[in-house]
């Protein structure tokens, strides 16, 4: 894994994402993206689906990549990808292309993700393409001006799952997207946060160097979106990992390992608190929310234990194997 | 014109553009299926798996991402090409309206089917129709002949640098997909010569530098790339004229953008798109027969429209049937409404005549009625071919 000093040192020589883009301040993507392709060795191919990242970083004539990038649609992502995978396969199979290995690299939002774009990603996930598709989940539509997704959290406020006189902000779980992919059998699906970018650096690594589809969902912050101040995204995703909310784990053929054990599970609070999102939460009247909040948030900690500890032999087995 | 030596095979209009295909050897191919395009993708899997061509097939899981996975092959820099029909293209068209904005030419070859709802899987053009104004470039083939050599031209046209768009190739669905005839098929290294390298600006993958493919344009920008799309549609006429004749020098097959049949001296004509060009043909040969002036208009590209060479073509032609395989609810169907824009002001009367939605047939007594009606002034504002309670004496 490369260390932050060589990180930075080859955004320099050679970025594949530039500045001057209109990304919020503040906003959890850049450093994901930075991270993503910083860490995959060689040539790579971006593909995005349509969301904040595309819109704000290929305004006509500009583009802030520096990699090729190709944006078709909202829903389509894993499916441009795979052609792209598709063509490199059948133009390096006769020769037309050098022998250096290109990886490719789809980012999504939820949105294009778990709701619209779940077609498309199964059906990829499902043909085995050779692609990393990074899913970059600020849960919300927030391109559209944060509209509720099937990753936005429970009891969340979104313009379209509002807190009124009887509205209590979303009133469904988000869905377990990484699990759904699981179930694909795929080789290689990761949960990650822009905070721990160490830990997402090197699965990164670990995708590029997958043979078959790989999956990351990254928790991305969002100050207009989360209804959070800029300077606290890297500790709110922090908060995140550490409240057992977003659990940093690695799903390898099939079997489960947390990546990042927090020492002290931080009381949910920390989280809500800091989130305008969530403002309605203070107080007697909606302790109600946070309970079942806090009890999702329990069940899905001891349930990736129980994943984790029962799979961690395989683990030892495979380091054993390979050492 | 050069006669070259060609193998004929009796063939569906769907076999046929499987082996042009199989003859042009894309770098990959999106499929789903769907009736009655079904058996151009079950005969080229079949071409692949016995390995008459290297394609990358994938069988993906729609008809939207067949699409897309076309545009990022193409844009990749891959020849690429689909095929899909109906529900298929109605599920795709988001996708072919962005193929066309970035200006990726993937050929897609349509077996013309009914719309739902109801369900009907039997031919018409109202799911051509409903990417008409996508920017795709539209040619119908009236036989299986015609859906080979239409497709094994359509590369050459979608990648020419002055045009660069897909191009959708349609064959009726039953009418052509499945009705088996002698079809003379090239050789393949001649298609392979014909159709030659594929070669696009600023591709993905062995590109000079990185290159940003459907990125977001404002008002300040978006109005100028989309006149840029319509001046490529327009070129393409031109450049689809060019490839007729270079098809027609080494290969000895003729397909000019509007077939003429016995227009010489004609004072009524038919207008129409596809299949429909074969029975009016007959009935055409009939009248001739009997004395009556009348001649017959099938137009193989649709999209552009060839606007000049229609009004080249009328001569002394004074009323146009046009007949449509397809609806707009509420005004006049789409190639009639073509064709009055492009004969305005000719003096020529033109009147609108609806047939075989769903698959009703089309008799060759309906269209001696309908060269009849021509005579006489008309009787409706659209009249609708076949259609029970309206048309009771026309057989269907
Ligand atoms: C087919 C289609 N439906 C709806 C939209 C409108 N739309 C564009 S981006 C977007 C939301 C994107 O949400 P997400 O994927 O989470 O990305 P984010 O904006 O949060 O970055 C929506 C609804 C669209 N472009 N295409
Ligand atoms: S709205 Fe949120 S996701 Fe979009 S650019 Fe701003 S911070 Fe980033
Ligand atoms: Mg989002």
């Amino acid at each position: 894994m490369a260390n932050l000093k060589e990180l930075a040192l080859l955004e320099e020589r050679a970025p594949g994402f530039y500045g001057g883009h209109s990304l919020c301040a503040g906003c959890g993507i850049p450093p994901i993206v930075r991270t993503v392709l910083g860490s995959i060795p060689g040539p790579k191919v971006a593909i995005s689906a349509t969301g904040c990242l595309e819109v704000a970083t290929t305004r006509y004539p500009f583009t802030a990549w520096g990699v090729p990038w190709i944006h078709v649609a909202f829903e389509n992502a894993a499916a441009v990808a795979g052609g792209v995978e598709a063509a490199y396969r059948a133009l390096s199979r006769r020769g037309a292309l050098g022998a250096e290995p290109v990886t490719f690299v789809a980012f999504a939002g939820d949105g294009g993700t778990y709701d619209i774009g779940l077609q498309a990603l199964s059906g990829a996930l499902e043909r085995g393409h050779r692609l990393i598709y990074v899913c970059y989940n600020n849960e919300a539509y927030m391109n559209t001006g944060i509209q509720r997704s099937g990753a936005t959290p429970y009891a969340a406020n979104t313009t379209t799952s509002p807190v009124g006189s009887l509205g209590r902000g979303k009133s469904e779980r988000r869905k377990d997207m990484t699990a759904i992919v699981v179930a694909h059998h795929i080789p290689y699906a990761a949960q990650a946060a822009a905070s721990h970018w160490q830990d997402l650096g090197r699965k990164v690594e670990r995708a590029a160097a997958t043979d078959g589809p790989s999956f990351l969902n990254v928790l991305a912050t969002c100050p207009p979106g989360w209804g959070h101040d800029a300077k606290d995204s890297v500790k709110l995703a922090r908060i995140a990992v550490e409240t057992h909310y977003w659990p940093l784990f690695e799903v390898v053929e099939g079997h489960y390992r947390i990546t990042h054990r927090p020492l002290h599970q931080r009381p949910l609070e920390e989280w809500l608190n800091l989130q305008k999102r969530f403002s309605h939460l203070h107080g007697e009247r909606s302790a109600d929310l946070v309970v079942r909040l806090q009890q999702e948030l329990d069940e899905g900690w001891s349930q990736l234990q129980m994943r984790d500890a029962a799979d961690a032999e395989w683990f030892r087995a495979q380091e054993e194997a390979g050492a | 014109m050069a006669r070259v030596e060609t193998t004929s095979q009796v063939l569906t209009g769907a076999e046929a553009t499987a082996h042009a295909m199989r003859q042009i050897r894309p770098d990959v191919v999106p499929v789903y299926p769907i009736t009655p395009q079904t058996p151009i993708i079950q005969t080229f899997s079949r071409f692949v798996a016995d390995g008459k061509t290297d394609t990358v097939l994938l069988q993906v899981e729609s008809e939207h991402s067949a699409m897309s996975a076309a545009v990022g092959a193409a844009l990749a820099g891959g020849r690429t090409m689909t095929a899909t029909a109906s529900q298929g293209l109605a599920l795709m068209v988001e996708v072919v309206y962005i193929a066309a904005g970035l200006r990726a030419p993937v050929v897609i070859a349509v077996g013309n089917r009914a719309l739902s709802g109801p369900i009907n899987i039997h031919g018409d053009h109202s799911d051509g129709m409903l990417a008409r104004d996508s920017g795709a470039l539209q040619l119908y083939a009236q036989d299986a002949q015609e859906a080979y050599d239409l497709t094994v031209l359509a590369p050459r046209l979608a990648e020419h640098p002055d045009v660069m768009l897909p191009v959708m190739v349609g064959q009726d669905g039953f009418n052509v997909t499945h009705s088996a005839e002698p079809v003379a098929l090239l050789a393949d290294e001649e298609v392979g010569e014909f159709v030659g390298e594929y070669r696009i600006p600023n591709p993905l993958l062995g590109g000079e530098g990185p290159s940003s493919h459907g990125v977001f344009a404002m008002p300040d920008s978006y109005f100028e790339i989309r006149y840029q799309l319509v001046e490529a549609v327009e070129a393409a006429e031109h450049v689809y004229d060019e490839l007729a004749a270079e098809y027609a020098r080494r290969f000895g097959r003729f397909l000019p953008a509007i077939d003429s049949y016995r227009m010489e001296d004609a004072q009524r004509a038919l207008l129409v798109l596809g299949s429909a060009a074969g029975t009016a043909k007959d009935v055409v040969d009939d009248l001739r027969g009997e004395g009556e002036r009348v001649g017959l208009l099938a137009l193989r590209l649709y999209r552009p429209f060839p606007e000049a060479a229609l009004r080249a073509a009328m001569g002394g032609v004074t009323r146009l049937g046009v007949l449509d395989r397809a609806v707009s609810p509420g005004a006049y169907p789409p190639l009639f409404s073509d064709a009055h824009a492009a004969l305005s002001g000719t003096g020529i009367e033109l009147r609108s005549f609806v047939y075989g939605l769903g698959g009703r047939d089309l008799s060759t007594r309906a269209l001696r009625q309908v060269l009849s009606e021509l005579a006489a002034p008309a009787a409706a504002r659209i009249r609708y071919v076949g259609l029970r309670g309206e048309d009771d004496d026309g057989e269907s």
